[in-house]
């Protein structure tokens, strides 16, 4: 008998269980898996592709990190669940980047460097 | 006595606390390549000496390195979704190329630093090659890592030892996985594609 039973609790079907936590919802599946595969693949190209344009390199930045905080966000919320799962997990990552993003800014404000 | 799986038990919370403490560590690892990519951004241009980026980086070759550990994330995601729906077949097929496709980045990522070593570059030439090792190298561990525990997985579904009860498993070495796959993400725009 498991702990959960000698407690009287009720289980949800194990493959409910499995797809969906506390707080979340079911996660997708492999034909959206696949589609948002691709779309990645596209931004991945068009970074490329930009980077061999002749642009100004303030514009060649602004394309290449908006593009990666879109791939970023892509596999963040899809392929690690976080618009499915509980908001408890996206605060997690937030808080990391939030700490990190304040350690790039005092870093480099303090000691310079930067990306442009 | 019976041994269900971990996973379905009940917490005060209702989520499962190995995939708690898996994003745990994920918060704490954004710290840490946060601040080795902040260090290479910070010394970055400030070489005295060469070799220096712009005559070492091969865009297309690390273009199509990034492609497959982007490509290696979707299979991931196939084989939980594959273990989910108590797809056995879909799960060995999907994690074997995983795995497949990690090994390709480490060996990718192997054969970049011996071209950049035999063009003079090291961790200690300059400040350059030690951000630049530094960062990439501790990329190239964690990637290394997750192939390992990639092809355990792989092994013990070719044992008939990891069932649909047990996804959760997938799922915690997919987080690990995807998340290496975000930091390349910006890995590849910030030291590659955006050069000073």
């Amino acid at each position: 008998m498991t702990l959960a039973e000698s407690r009287g609790i009720k289980r949800p079907p194990e493959h409910e269980a499995d797809a969906r936590q506390a707080g979340g919802r079911a996660h997708p599946g492999p034909l959206e898996y696949t589609r948002i595969g691709l779309i990645l693949a596209v931004i991945t190209a068009v970074e490329v592709g930009a980077f061999y344009m002749d642009i100004a390199q303030w514009a060649l930045v602004s394309i290449l990190v908006v593009l990666s905080a879109v791939k970023f966000s892509l596999v963040v919320m899809w392929f690690m669940h976080l618009r499915f799962d509980s908001r408890l997990f996206s605060g997690l990552l937030v808080g990391g980047l939030m700490l990190a993003a304040a350690l790039f800014v005092v870093v480099l404000s303090t000691l310079g460097g930067g990306l442009t | 006595m019976s041994h269900a799986p971990a996973a379905l038990e009940t917490t005060a919370t209702g989520i499962d606390n190995r995939k708690l403490l898996m994003w745990l560590f994920l918060a704490s690892e954004t710290l840490l390549f946060g601040s080795l990519i902040a260090a290479y951004l910070l010394y970055r241009g400030q070489s005295v000496v060469g070799p220096y980026p712009e005559e070492l980086f091969d865009i297309p070759f690390t273009s199509v390195s990034a492609f497959v550990l982007l490509m290696s994330s979707v299979t991931m995601v196939l084989a939980l979704a594959a273990i989910q729906r108590g797809d056995q077949r879909g799960l060995r097929i999907w994690l074997f190329t995983t795995a497949l496709l990690g090994m390709l980045f480490i060996s990718g990522q192997a054969f970049e630093f011996t071209e950049f070593n035999r063009e003079g570059l090291s961790l200690s030439s300059n400040l350059f090659g030690t951000t630049f090792f530094v960062l990439t190298g501790f990329h190239g561990a964690h990637v290394t890592v997750g192939v390992l525990v990639l092809l355990s997985l792989l092994v013990m579904a070719l044992r008939g030892r990891l069932t649909r009860s047990q996804s959760m498993n997938v799922e915690l070495v997919g987080l690990y996985w995807h998340f290496v796959d975000v930091v390349w993400i910006a890995i590849f725009t910030l030291v590659y594609l955006i050069q000073p």
